[in-house]
């Protein structure tokens, strides 16, 4: 079934389909290095890393914009 | 400046790896809050943000149709407004085709009517969710499946069709440009657009990996140096009032912005030459 | 309360009564004293309603989507030219399931340019998912639009109507109209308020979202088990409405067919014209009726079997022509029951229609020179 005119009444539901399975690139972030600047949590297109810069795999796509604007290169690509 | 943590575009939408659209929305909506009603028009966005049965919107959200965003959100607003919710934001996504193009019309009316609504044009230059075929915001020498460069042709003959000047001569109180690799910068004139009283509209440059070629980590490092090198300008219009917003310490020459991507890479001396010349036409006007 | 007014003028009335929130329209010959009639109540604080004047009818019934999508009642306007601009987004409403209640003048489309009559226009917007409502006249245009609201704001139904009055021949004569109190108004049509879908920051939800060849057919399968449902609930509301009003409608008016042999099938204003025929015949003794359609869509099959099943013949006057295939009415009603219909044509662009036309078309019926013929009324040959 679906709803009267295709509404979509759960706000958010996206978060139910996983985009990470598209990754061939992973990144991992050495956060020791990390100054705490934002930008990979700014710049991310998913806005799957969160304040405490955990990165939600479940979701990262592995566009490798945040290793790109780390500005101290905490950020690393690896492949899956 | 304090950027709001609460994400109001979730995870899971169906973007290209490393969209520039998603970024800007998710900025954008940082700054309005909760308390807003999101219109889409068709294009990219709207696709892959809303694939029934799912939504990635954490807010109201409405599409109707490709060219009508501005005058949808024109009945929401006043829809609200006969409620007595006057204080919720009423924002208008399109892409630049949506605007330039096929909505221009509606944009227009809406407007100058003057309803309280913010319409935030995310231009990606071209048709992106068609496949990349020209639209009246494609750079004059850009490469699109419907101005392809061969023998007779080196692409797009025309320059970018100026939106935001456009909106300007309709006397909107609050128009900017912006850039999502300047993420205060357009945060910032998020925030004014919400607190004009009236229409604002904010020209948000946004690179596509996918239209423009070139690999989705350099998404922001692209829109950078499309404003670096004077390409794109950091603007504001308030209440008429002309003001540059941020300006390259040192302009780079534009080849470095042409020569990272996939659409300009076919251009002759002689038309990387032109483009030159284009802007340092402009910039000298603007003194950037 | 008795008003000399025109159906443009009636139409406005019963906008005023239904008080929808927000009116987003555009002028366009003979719709525009409907925008005008409005747009005065509006100014003169007799109508509590956004009024937008939007750049174009495409923009009017798209200003209608997103405030009926917000969840407040909503009303537009429009004819001919500018409902086929609306053509898009007339799809995109009923789909969003947006009861909207739209007035439609019914004129000729272009080209060659014609302001006058004919009803191409809303019929050619027969498959956008809205009901069509045909008023006879200025009475009906009124007492159409106040339950069409209740109608398309029915839960089972929640589609948009339109209601069709045909250009000039009624937006612009006036005759006597019986203009209902507000209370009585205010107790048949209660308050609109959307369960299924609407734009609220305390409920978000996603209107209008993108659906896969997995959901998109059920969606519209809804939409026609909607409009099959929707006449039972017109007969439902048409009671109610006559027990509060007084005034009785169906689906379909049947017009001394009971005992016809003959019987005329019409839409609109030339249903008076075609009742004055058969009351002159009747009393020579030809026993001939008129079946007038009032519900275009959702198509009233069995109303309509019901009525002509009996009769020898049947004639179906169409002012819309759907080329190389005759009148989209004659063809329905070919096409859902086995009914001997001969096919007329007539006053398409305002051509006008005498009850000498009628009686030759009686004739042409009675007396078939070849089955099922589709005959252009008072077209001129080249000499």
């Amino acid at each position: 079934m679906t709803s009267i005119g295709a509404t979509v009444k759960e706000p958010g539901s996206s978060k139910h389909y996983k985009t990470g399975s598209w990754r061939t690139f992973k990144p991992i972030l050495d956060k020791d290095k990390c100054i705490d600047c934002e930008n990979c949590i700014l710049f991310c297109p998913e806005g799957c890393i969160n304040k405490d810069y955990d990165i939600d795999y479940d979701y990262c796509k592995g566009c490798g914009i945040c290793a790109e604007e780390c500005p101290v290169k905490a950020i690393k690509m690896e492949r899956e | 400046m304090e950027i709001p943590e609460e994400e109001f575009l979730a995870p899971g939408h169906r973007a290209c790896a490393g969209c520039g659209a998603t970024i800007g929305v998710r900025l954008a909506l940082k700054m309005l809050g909760e308390n807003t009603v999101a219109v889409s028009a068709t294009g990219c966005l709207e696709v892959i943000t809303t694939p029934y049965p799912e939504t990635a919107w954490k807010i109201p959200w409405i599409h109707v149709a490709f060219e009508n965003a501005a005058a949808v959100a024109s009945g929401v607003e006043r829809a609200l407004k006969s409620q007595g919710k006057d204080d919720v934001n009423v924002v208008a996504f399109a892409g630049d085709g949506g605007t330039a193009d096929i909505g221009l019309q509606a944009l227009s009316g809406a407007m100058e009517r003057g309803h309280n609504i913010i319409y935030i044009c995310y231009d990606n230059e071209a048709y992106m969710n068609t496949g990349v075929q020209r639209s009246g915001a494609t750079p004059y020498g850009a490469s699109t499946t419907t101005s392809p460069y061969g023998k007779e042709s080196f692409g797009e003959d025309k320059p970018k069709k100026n939106i935001p000047m456009i909106m300007a001569a309709h006397g909107v109180p609050y128009v900017a440009t912006a850039s999502i690799s300047y993420p205060e910068d357009f945060m910032k004139k998020v925030k004014k657009a919400k607190e004009t009283d009236g229409p604002a509209y904010i020209h948000l440059h946004q690179p596509c990996t996918t239209g423009w070629g070139y690999d989705p980590s350099k998404t922001i490092e692209l829109g950078r140096l499309a404003v670096e090198t004077g390409s794109w300008i950091l603007y504001e219009i308030v209440d008429g009032e002309f003001k540059v917003t941020y300006r390259p310490m040192q302009r780079k020459p534009v080849n470095v912005y042409l020569e990272s991507q996939k659409r300009f890479k076919h251009l002759a001396d002689e038309e990387k030459e032109r483009i030159q010349n284009y802007v340092d036409q402009i910039c000298a006007e603007l003194k950037i | 309360m008795i008003k000399v007014i025109s159906a443009n003028r009636a139409l406005a009335e019963a906008v005023k009564l239904a008080k929808p929130q927000v009116i987003p329209v555009y002028p366009i010959t003979p719709q525009t004293s409907i925008s005008e009639y409005l747009a005065s109540f509006v100014a003169d604080g007799d109508l509590k309603a956004e009024y937008i004047r939007v750049e174009s009818e495409h923009s009017a019934i798209s200003a209608a989507v997103g405030a009926s999508g917000t969840g407040v009642r909503t009303f537009t306007a429009t004819s001919s030219q500018g409902l086929a601009l609306m053509h898009e987004i007339l799809f995109a409403a009923a789909g969003l399931r947006n009861p909207i209640v739209m007035g439609n003048a019914n004129r000729a489309l272009s080209a060659p340019l014609s302001i006058w009559n004919d009803q191409q226009d809303s019929i050619s917007q027969r498959d956008s998912g809205w009901m069509q409502f045909f008023a006879e006249n200025a009475q009906e245009a009124l007492d159409f639009i106040i339950q069409a609201y209740k109608i398309s704001e029915n839960k089972d139904v929640l589609l948009p109507s339109m209601v069709c009055v045909d250009g000039f021949i009624l937006t612009h004569t006036v005759e006597p109209v019986n203009i209902p109190h507000q209370e009585d108004v205010d107790k048949f049509l209660p308050t609109y308020q959307p369960k299924h879908a609407y734009l609220d920051p305390k409920d978000p939800m996603s209107l209008g979202t993108f659906t896969d060849p997995d959901y998109y057919m059920e969606a519209r399968y809804d939409m026609e088990v909607a409009m099959e449902k929707a006449k039972d609930v017109i007969r439902k509301v048409n009671k109610e409405f006559e027990e509060v009003f007084g005034r009785k409608y169906d689906l379909v008016e049947n017009y001394r067919c009971e005992d016809a042999e003959i019987i005329l099938v019409a839409m609109g204003s030339i249903c008076g014209t075609i009742k004055a025929v058969i009351d002159s015949l009747r009393e020579k003794g030809e026993k001939v009726g008129l079946l007038k359609i009032i519900a275009f869509r959702p198509f009233p099959q069995e109303d309509i079997y019901q009525a002509v099943q009996n009769a020898q013949r049947i004639a179906v006057l169409d002012k819309n022509i759907s080329f190389s295939i005759g009148g989209v009415l004659h063809n329905e009603i070919k096409a859902k029951m086995d009914v001997d219909a001969s096919g007329f044509i007539l006053g398409l662009g305002g051509r006008d229609v005498s009850p000498e036309d009628i009686i030759n078309i009686i004739k042409e019926t009675r007396n078939p020179t070849e089955p099922d013929k589709i005959t252009w009324v008072g077209i001129k040959e080249e000499e």
